[in-house]
């Protein structure tokens, strides 16, 4: 089956305006007659929640930490980039729709890309009239700074914690609407089930982390707002807490999940130093502005390396990228770290790491420079690791942090599924197969400020108000599956912990789906990751009960839902016979290893439909036209 | 250099703090961590010696963690008497083990304050922070309609010091070192982050009074300038916000 994202038609100049008035409106009376569940308080949900609340509607939130404030949109360092063009160098709307459809492979929709362009100067706005603190300069004007290989500087920034202030600035305009009553706020609430309703998303099952209640909330729309799914990969630079299990349980009742095997790996975070390690830590890419890349030449050089002599260095990236050097795209960066150290050559603990070099920048530039530039991420790495990174390079490896694929939806957000909207890293809408830095933040504040207040109501307006009521029968069925499987969990009584479980999945993919796919590493694992299942469902251990905080039954509900979720990222990767951003196929690149698509029988977003846990997902394409940006090779050299 | 420690481990004597529930009684239990390498961070050292728990069929000892990288704000522990552990500019999260000697004994309880109930061993309930928050803690400006984004300039002076009083994580570490249990520190960051702005200086006043009244009524105290909030601070905070939540509430009471 064709998929169609039914994308407005026309000038794509026109698109967004043209829709926006082709929608149905609902009227301020009627608003508050519709109730809206929103599943994730982070930037997107935040900022879903709080502007539907204004706008009438009766809403409520729902996040699994203590305090919406804690979503981790917070960790996010870099900044946010919109098409202001303050700076006076040539940026505008279109060229931030035309580097985001590039940057992402030739792998997003247009329409999406150039409302995400359009609306991003909205975004700052409202950002600084919430009181965001973003950076100026003398002037008082705001500064921008430049990211991620584009020509122009379009990056908002407030100081490395651009996230944790657009988060609290989208938190402080929930709390108006928590203080006002038209926000009811479920902290500590972890939804563990959709509810359809004559096929249309109309509730959720929740756990109550503190109680342990396991109830149904129902509403005239579901937004799920829950970020991303490379904790997969067990390590990665995600909160601990997150998790495929919403959108996985929206895909178990028949939402597309599409193309989850493009998740991005981002190359500078710190290596992980043992068995024990819990999650990886990022540095911002900013640092490879001023340090280089190098590996010892000779397998098993393990002299200090300030005692390797610049003859027995390997300057990697400047040897394969003459041009770009050490600032590569996140892609190749990472790969090509991989390699070195798959070739063991790597640095640090277990030969995973490579290092990143200051000293000659600090010789050119005086050590002074180097710290106003970066003293906050070199005062982290010197915490985690104990190493001066002034004095001795740094050692760095990549990491999962972010997944471009999610649930399918169309130009509305909404899913296959009428009333089940997607916002934010959830949805895989507009980064194609690769996002771009500083796109995320944009992402997650457009969907929720300027999208969904009107495509939202354009679904309620073709809806009665209050079709399902709490004891409907599918909640109580709905509530009914969720109990028995927390007993099934807590009943197994063997001897893994989940932890051991989930650290076994996650190296597995790692290994395998992480940077570089094969067809037989990727083969391997899918005949592998029933087995963990197994192990999973008999022998895992659970201690405590279900009636009370217990985190390990929290981690184990989650990490089921992993071992069902790897094997769907597998597939797609597998089916992709073709490199494209994030996605690395072995098979398929130019003798540079750069990466080659296959725009002839790949250009299309891969949507898979459910069809049990032991069975194979269908495939359903949405074939993607390019009108506006022609296909082209992405080439850095 | 890297390698060199990778075969010395410690061990260390943990007593810690375990109470079932917000009125169940509360103790201490004593537990040993092994294995543990200078490259643990604290809460890892605490997920293996929750493993071996969970092994021997036990509960194993309830923490917020999140992030892990000392930004969310959901840790907090009081490390031997002091919240965070007193590394300075640090998050328990974020605290490595080197910081500790094979043998040592380590006591860890959770934040300690009127205002913030126990939910279970080192976890408590700090939803009174959000109380505070939804009491004032924004401009009300609607999501559109806003002006563009450089139409006020704001001096940079003034930018700076919003951003400084904005690096607040909302940890509550400031409450658990305070002797009166006072939220002053996280309180006046956010009134002087506002205050110092064109665009929150609109309700500035009714914002001081309203937050200072939510503060009372969840049942933190008043500051008596011990500074032992900013001791704590894992970001910093300067006391100096704290005055400047004085003045606003004088400003907003005889205004």
């Amino acid at each position: 089956m064709n998929l169609n994202g039914k994308c407005p038609t026309g000038p794509i100049e026109k698109t967004w305006d043209k829709h926006r008035f082709d929608m149905k409106l609902v009227n301020p009376a009627n608003k508050r007659k519709y109730k809206i569940l929103v599943v994730g308080t982070g930037l997107a949900g935040a900022s879903a929640a709080a502007s539907l609340a204004e706008l009438g509607y009766n809403v409520e939130a729902f996040c699994y930490q203590d305090s919406p404030r804690r979503a981790h949109s917070i960790a996010a360092q870099g900044g946010i980039n919109a098409s202001k063009n303050y700076p006076n160098d040539g940026d505008s709307i279109y060229r931030l729709f035309y580097d985001t459809v590039k940057g992402g492979d030739f792998r997003a929709r247009e329409a999406d890309v150039w409302r995400l362009a359009q609306v991003s100067s909205h975004i700052i706005d409202q950002c600084v009239a919430q009181g965001v603190p973003f950076a100026r300069d003398y002037a008082g004007y705001l500064d921008n700074r430049s990211f991620g290989g584009a020509q122009v500087s379009r990056t908002f920034y407030a100081r490395g914690q651009t996230g944790q202030q657009l988060l609290l600035g989208a938190y402080s305009a929930l709390s108006r609407q928590i203080k006002a009553g038209m926000v009811k706020m479920f902290p500590r609430t972890e939804m563990l089930d959709l509810v359809l309703v004559d096929g249309e998303a109309k509730g959720i099952t929740v756990r109550d982390l503190i109680s342990g209640e396991i109830r149904c909330h129902v509403g005239d729309a579901v937004l799920l707002c829950t970020g991303g799914y490379v904790n997969v990969f067990y390590l990665s630079t995600m909160a601990m807490g997150a998790s495929v299990t919403a959108i996985w349980k929206a895909y178990k009742k028949g939402a597309f999940f599409a193309n989850p095997c493009y998740t991005q790996i981002h190359p500078t975070c710190i290596p992980q130093s043992g068995d024990y390690q819990s999650k990886l830590t990022l540095m911002s890419e900013s640092l490879r502005n001023d340090g280089r890349c190098w590996v010892p030449k000779n397998r098993g050089d393990n002299r200090s390396p300030n005692d390797i002599p610049e003859e027995d260095r390997d300057y990697y990236l400047e040897r394969k990228y003459p041009s770009f050097g050490n600032l590569a795209p996140r892609d190749i960066a990472s790969r090509a770290a991989k390699e070195q150290c798959d070739d063991g050559r790597g640095v640090g603990p277990g030969g995973r790491g490579v290092y990143l070099d200051f000293r000659d920048s600090i010789a050119r530039l005086g050590e002074e420079t180097i710290r106003e530039r970066y003293g906050n991420l070199f005062e982290m790495y010197e915490r985690i690791t104990d190493e001066n990174g002034y004095k001795v390079p740094m050692r760095i490896y990549p990491a999962p942090h972010y997944a471009m694929g999610g649930l399918w939806v169309d130009y509305n957000l909404m899913s296959n599924i009428p009333g089940l909207f997607v916002l934010g890293e959830a949805n895989f809408s507009v980064h194609g197969a690769n996002r771009l830095g500083a796109s995320a933040l944009m992402q997650g504040l457009a969907d929720g400020y300027f999208v969904i207040p009107y495509t939202v109501a354009h679904y309620l307006a073709q809806t009665k108000p209050g079709k399902a009521k709490e004891d409907h029968a599918e909640c109580r069925k709905s509530i009914e599956d969720v109990k028995g499987s927390m007993k099934k969990l807590l009943s197994i009584n063997g001897r893994r912990t989940v932890t051991e479980l989930m650290r076994e999945l996650g190296t597995l993919m790692w290994n395998n789906v992480g940077m570089a796919r094969s067809k037989e590493g990727l083969t391997e694992v899918i005949m592998k990751i029933p087995g963990i299942r197994e192990e999973f469902w008999q022998n895992l251990r659970v201690t405590g009960n279900g009636a009370q905080i217990n985190q390990q039954l929290e981690n184990a509900g989650r990490t089921a839902d992993f071992l069902e979720f790897a094997e769907l990222l597998c597939r797609d990767a597998l089916h992709r016979n073709e490199s494209c951003g994030g996605h690395f196929r072995v098979e398929y690149q130019y003798e540079d290893g750069e990466a080659k698509r296959d725009d002839k029988n790949y250009c299309y977003s891969a949507a898979w439909e459910f069809k049990g846990v032991d069975s194979e997902p269908e495939l359903h394409k949405e074939p993607l036209e390019f009108k506006e940006v022609h296909l082209a090779v992405r080439s850095y050299k | 250099m890297s390698g060199q420690n990778e075969h010395k481990t410690m061990t260390l004597k943990l007593i810690v703090w375990r109470q079932n529930g917000k009125n169940g009684p509360g103790r201490f239990e004593t537990y040993t961590a092994r294995e543990i390498t200078e490259h643990h961070s604290f809460l890892e050292m605490l997920d293996v010696v929750n493993e071996d728990l969970i092994k021997e069929g036990k509960e194993p000892i309830i923490f917020d963690h999140d992030c892990r990288e000392g930004i969310c704000g959901v840790c907090s522990q009081v490390i031997n008497g002091v919240p965070h552990g007193g590394q300075e500019r640090t998050t328990v999260c974020q605290l490595h083990m080197r910081k500790f000697k094979d043998g040592d004994t380590i006591y860890i309880e959770p934040w300690r304050a009127r205002a913030f109930p126990i939910l279970k061993d080192l976890m408590v309930d700090r939803s009174a922070l959000d109380t505070i928050i939804q009491a004032g803690g924004y401009t009300s400006a609607h999501t559109g309609g806003a002006p563009d984004a450089n139409a006020i300039p704001i001096p940079k002076p003034d930018a700076e010091y919003s951003m400084d009083a904005a690096e607040c994580i909302g940890c509550g570490a400031c409450v658990a070192a305070c002797p009166n249990g006072a939220a002053m520190l996280f309180t006046g960051a956010k009134v002087a982050q506002l205050a110092v702005l064109p665009q929150g200086k609109v309700e500035a006043k009714e914002r001081a009074r309203a937050m200072i009244k939510a503060m009372q009524e969840c049942g933190f105290g008043n500051c008596t300038n011990h500074y032992e909030c900013q001791a704590a601070c894992p970001k910093g905070i300067h006391v100096k916000f704290i005055a400047r939540l004085n003045r606003e509430y004088i400003r907003a009471l005889i205004g």
